[in-house]
């Protein structure tokens, strides 16, 4: 805790006004102006009009459809593989910064590049095919990414997504195991727990608190996914963020592509809470 | 089981380094294969089976990228766009940072929440609107405005880490050099400021970064004044494999640096929203 300053009441204030009014104008302002802009006809008033066009859509449900599957196939893969990192990385190994260092690498990297990368792994004369040729499993190139082979996409998809932003949740959650006190480990040691035991008994309970902040962050930045989608399916498969990108671009009609924008938001906060609750950590177990 | 608790001991740690391996092989490898195509002449791109050390190791595949229609202007955009991100959100942010490390004041804590949770603000939502706004105000396709809506999405992570750099450096040499004479600000310039310009730096890097990277505000706020990640986008499904491959690596190179420099920082913006 920094001591407290008891003059100058008005400094933090003044320091934190730039933050505030800036993200009053770019974080408040648009958001009620996407809520006008999805609920608002041409003609000014209100209408529903906008949602009924987005529902209406033929490209609407496979948008949704793809999304939820996405999202459920991603996020417990990348929450067994970012526990198993974070787990090797506070091993005690030697280069251990090193290794650090290496995980942590794609969560700088964009969504687009890394649709590129897996792109030329996936495509048809690609490095996949190649592998999969040279182990004698494939006699000729086989077509990942074709227009009908939507699962295959899918399964691109998530390997891309698994790659890239598995690192965030990986982070949260090395910060998290940090926070847990020696002693509970080197107990379970006492008792004789082996990993397994200790994982299941001991950090994964411990770390509720990560894992849940990890859980929000993934499945909101998960409705956002957009330009993986585009690097490696073109447009073989669509998702939310997409079609609100081209009900903007492609259509000209904003008030459509704010009415997903407005699904996009109401399925970010129903996530949210829905995670707050169901991983409530009651106050006398909280660490 | 415990016939040998050395033996098993040792194989657990030479297994664990295995793992350790296996999964940096697993993020290292895309970059390496991408990398390979980035470095190979151009005609190389289209061979099959395809190679995995580059072929006739050159630059050529990259030149020719950067001298595609668009690229070096929007490689310029990209940049300058960066760089404002980086200059609007030390400047808007880092006080904020520096109110909540080192002030007690009433609604500090309300004021962090709502820095952590607009973290993960989705771009999308913001986006359309902003569009609209900037048609408007006639701010829109500007890379001036695309500064400003990517300082918005960077200003959470700036406050955030310009916070906890601030808070690691000890209050009391700050008060220590005020006894000696020095007003509180020059007391913040000539040493609170110094100690934490590593750490600040870190701060700017990963906004750089994360402006670099971001493509959906981009490619809605833009029309012709394109960065580099909304061109090829924009270009992406009509173009050929080796400006795919070479954009794609392209644009992963400043994310490989700068990682290398803000590792240790990492932790201060994503670790518990609990203290």
């Amino acid at each position: 805790m920094p001591p407290i300053r008891r003059r100058q009441n008005w400094l933090p204030y003044l320091l934190l006004l730039p933050s505030i009014i800036f993200l009053f104008i770019f974080f408040a302002y648009p958001m009620v102006e996407s809520f006008l802009l999805a609920f608002r006809g041409n003609d000014g008033g209100f209408t529903l009009e906008n949602f009924n066009i987005m529902v209406k859509d033929v490209a609407f449900t496979p948008a949704f459809r793809t999304t939820l599957i996405l999202l459920v196939l991603i996020i417990p893969i990348q929450f067994v593989l970012a526990l198993t990192m974070a787990l090797l990385v506070q091993a005690k190994l030697k280069f251990s910064g090193l290794f650090l260092y290496i995980y942590s690498i794609p969560l700088g990297i964009s969504e687009l590049a890394a649709g590129i990368v897996w792109f030329a792994i996936f495509t048809e004369r690609g490095y996949l095919n190649t592998i999969l040729m040279g182990l004698g499993i494939l006699e000729k190139p086989f077509i990942f990414l074709g227009y009908e082979n939507t699962s295959w996409i899918l399964f691109a998809i998530v390997i891309a997504e698994v790659w890239r932003a598995t690192s965030i949740i990986m982070v949260i959650l090395v910060a998290g195991l940090q926070a847990i006190p020696h002693e509970f480990l080197e107990a379970a040691d006492i008792f004789g727990a082996n990993l397994w035991q200790k994982v299941w008994r001991v950090i994964l309970p411990l770390l509720k608190p990560s894992l849940q902040v990890a859980l929000i962050l993934r499945t909101i930045l998960a409705f956002q996914v957009f330009a993986v989608a585009i690097a490696i399916a073109g447009r073989g498969v669509t998702l939310l963020a997409a079609e609100a990108y081209r009900w903007y671009n492609s259509y000209r009609n904003p008030h459509v592509a704010a009415a997903y924008a407005v699904l996009i938001l109401v399925l970010s906060i129903t996530s949210t809470v829905l995670y707050l609750w169901g991983l409530r950590t009651p106050e006398e177990q909280s660490l | 089981m415990s016939r040998n608790p050395l033996l098993i001991q040792h194989l657990l740690r030479f297994l664990t380094y295995i793992a350790a391996i296996l999964v940096a092989l697993w993020v290292l490898m895309p970059i390496y294969l991408i990398a390979v195509a980035a470095f190979s002449e151009m005609l190389a791109v289209y061979k099959f089976p395809r190679p995995f050390v580059p072929v006739n190791f050159t630059l050529d595949t990259l030149l020719f990228f950067l001298k595609s229609g668009g690229v070096m202007k929007s490689v310029q955009s990209s940049v300058v766009v960066a760089l404002l991100t980086l200059l609007f959100s030390t400047l808007i942010g880092a006080p904020a940072g520096y109110a909540i490390a080192r002030f007690v004041f009433r609604g500090r804590d309300a004021f962090r929440l709502v820095v952590v949770s607009t973290r993960a603000f989705p771009i999308v939502i913001l986006s359309i609107p902003l569009a609209v706004m900037f048609i408007r105000w006639g701010m829109y396709d500007s890379i001036y405005s695309l500064a400003l809506m990517h300082t918005a999405l960077a200003l959470p992570f700036t406050i955030l880490i310009t916070s906890s750099v601030f808070a690691s450096v000890p209050r009391d040499l700050e008060e220590a050099a005020q006894t000696l004479g020095c007003s509180p600000l020059e007391a913040f310039i000539r040493i609170s400021l110094p100690l934490a310009l590593p750490g600040l730096a870190a701060a700017t890097l990963f906004t750089f970064v994360l402006s670099w990277n971001e493509v959906f505000a981009a490619v809605i706020l833009t029309v012709r004044n394109r960065t580099l990640p909304a061109l090829v986008l924009t270009v992406l499904s009509e173009s050929q494999l080796p400006y795919r491959f070479a954009g794609g690596f392209f644009m992963m190179v400043p994310s490989l640096i700068f990682m290398l420099f803000i590792r240790r920082y990492l932790f201060n913006l994503w670790g518990r929203v609990t203290k």
